[in-house]
């Protein structure tokens, strides 16, 4: 009985579990259905652990005697691991979404990394191939953990806030990697137990190491693409552990995930004009930073009572959300001016950037929190050739996404990075914080052109305080 | 084994024909979305486990591996449906 269960339905189990996978990685590609994509897919991971809960291995750790009982280490381990992800993933605000997301793709990577230790530890060693693939899921795994948990550290600030540069960075990445790889080959040829450890030791430590070399060096601006890249590893992790364990759901939805999270990279790093080659394996923004060409012109400022009476006269207004929106939990004050405008019978729209915010979409998740219609937001390609006929443009924590220099200036490490083209528009408004540069580092010749008027504060009260005029 | 180098060459494929023209306002979501499926590898560790019953060391990597996965499973699908919950908001509006 157990043994037909195990050769038949099992299999078909976990092959509807990857059709759930399959058809809920396409529905959340489209704004409509994406919502039931990953009601879809959620489903298909309850039939795929409710099978391998019904597997013969598994049911073979059950036991009367409960310290022996398989299940009963399991379901805790689940209980605990479920309590965790609901509370975090309840408990996050909506600006901590995209550092959420690293770290539990660090999880994932992690996860599978120990799935591969434990199998070394408590099972006879395979054949070569089913070796290898034990310690490429070991290797992928450690660099998509580290990897991901800098990223978190990065975005979140709580870790490694400076632009750390490694000398010869690639140099000894390279040596890592090649170091790790020859700890596999050293596992998987060898027959001397001792030899087979060394050989775990060596690619653990050395792909955990290459995990936070490869992204401590990374700018800020391009952690949503390397994000996407540890996302596509860590389902490679779990496709690799698969092979390691001879389980085929894991390798059809770890290799899914693999693929789609590479093309997505792909996708992001055509949005911001980057190949992934130069960004991982480049410099950027760190290098001897540019001074600014020619004259050092101050950029004007304005108080809130001297930009409301522009804003009053204004028929057009586009606002141009960014990271410091996002900071300063703007979002709300903003959609309340955006209507206080539209009283005063003006057009608003927003022109968002692919890679505003730390995420691609974060501003539009931002924006819908505050309840901006779907109409409203507009994609920088969308709005950059109706830019001249807008009366005021508001930048809002924005910058590097508006820096004409990607435009015109060749120099410039942005250059041929698509913007919005809010120098376009007659008058800018630019809330910011101080007089810093963009993420990137790079300075931004927007804010010193005869147009652009810098109104400095917390972009939050900046925007209220614009509210309360349009009161009185 | 030649069937699973099979089916991971087919995944891969039918991965990278998946994602083909996405709105770019949908690729947090979708990144979110895909995370959670790498959490698959909570199967393995539910295997791993099992099998490592008895043993000390093994037993509790594969307790860990479940705890871990089981936060980028569950947590990882939480945090799409808030996401694309509030893109379902302003379609009701319009």
């Amino acid at each position: 009985m157990l043994e037909t269960w195990n050769s038949s339905i099992v299999p078909i189990l976990y092959m509807v579990a990857c059709i759930f996978f399959i058809r809920g990685i396409k529905l959340l590609g489209k704004a409509d259905t994406a919502r039931k994509g990953n009601l879809f897919s959620s489903i298909g991971m309850l039939i795929a652990v409710v099978t391998v809960l019904t597997e013969k291995g598994v049911i073979n750790s059950f036991s009367t005697n409960l310290g022996r009982n398989g299940y009963v280490y399991i379901a805790a381990a689940i209980l605990i691991g479920s309590v965790i992800g609901i509370i975090w993933s309840k408990k996050v605000a909506m600006t901590g979404m995209p550092e959420l997301v690293a770290l539990f793709n660090g999880f994932g990577g992690l996860s599978s990394l120990l799935v591969a230790i434990a199998q070394f530890v408590s099972t006879e060693k395979g054949d070569k191939f089913t070796a290898v693939t034990l310690g490429l899921t070991i290797a992928i795994g450690a660099i998509a953990f580290t990897g991901s948990v800098v990223a978190w550290g990065k975005l979140s600030g709580k870790l490694f806030k400076k632009q750390i540069r490694i000398p010869g960075k690639n140099v000894i990445n390279a040596v890592l990697a090649i170091g790790g790889l020859a700890g596999i080959a050293l596992y998987a040829f060898s027959s001397d137990p001792t030899l087979e450890l060394i050989g775990i030791i060596v690619v653990t430590a050395a792909f955990l190491i290459l995990g936070i070399t490869m992204v401590v060096s990374i700018g800020g601006g391009d952690m949503p693409v390397i994000i996407s890249l540890l996302n596509a590893f860590s389902g490679l992790a779990a496709a690799f552990a698969g092979f390691a364990i001879n389980n085929t759901v894991l390798v059809v939805s770890g290799c899914l995930v693999g693929a789609s999270g590479l093309i997505l990279t792909l996708i992001m790093c055509k949005a911001m004009n980057r190949t992934l080659y130069n960004l991982l394996f480049g410099n950027f923004g760190g290098g001897a930073k540019k001074t600014a060409s020619g004259e050092a012109k101050e950029p004007k400022s304005m108080s809130v009572e001297d930009a409301y009476l522009i804003l009053e006269a204004a028929k057009n207004v586009v606002f141009v959300p960014g990271y410091g929106m996002a900071v300063a939990q703007a979002q709300h004050a903003v959609k309340e001016l955006c209507d206080k405008l539209e009283n005063n019978g003006a057009e608003v729209n927003f022109a968002i950037h692919p890679v505003a915010g730390r995420m691609p979409g974060h501003m539009n998740v931002l924006l819908a929190e505050a309840n901006v219609p779907y109409e409203q937001l507009k994609t920088s390609d969308e709005m950059n050739p109706q830019m001249s006929m807008v009366d005021v443009a508001i930048v809002i924590g924005a910058n590097d996404v508006v820096n004409p220099a990607a435009k015109d200036d060749e120099s410039s490490p942005l250059y041929g990075m698509p913007i919005v083209n809010a120098y376009e528009a007659r008058t800018v408004f630019v809330l910011k914080r101080g007089k810093g540069t963009g993420f990137s580092g790079v300075e931004n010749p927007l804010f010193t052109n005869d147009n652009t008027v810098m109104i400095y504060g917390d972009a939050k009260q900046t925007v209220s305080a614009l509210v309360s005029e349009f009161d009185d | 084994m030649i069937m699973l180098i099979f089916v991971f060459v087919i995944s891969a494929f039918l991965g990278i024909e998946l994602i083909s023209k996405v709105p770019s306002q949908l690729h947090t979501p979708l990144m979110s979305g895909t995370n959670a499926i790498s959490g698959i590898t909570v199967v393995g560790a539910i295997t791993v486990t099992a099998v490592s019953v008895g043993g000390t060391v093994g037993l509790i990597l594969g307790f860990l591996a479940i705890v871990f996965a089981t936060i980028n499973v569950v947590g990882g699908y939480l945090v799409t449906d808030r996401m694309l919950g509030m893109f379902k908001k302003k379609e009701v509006k319009k």
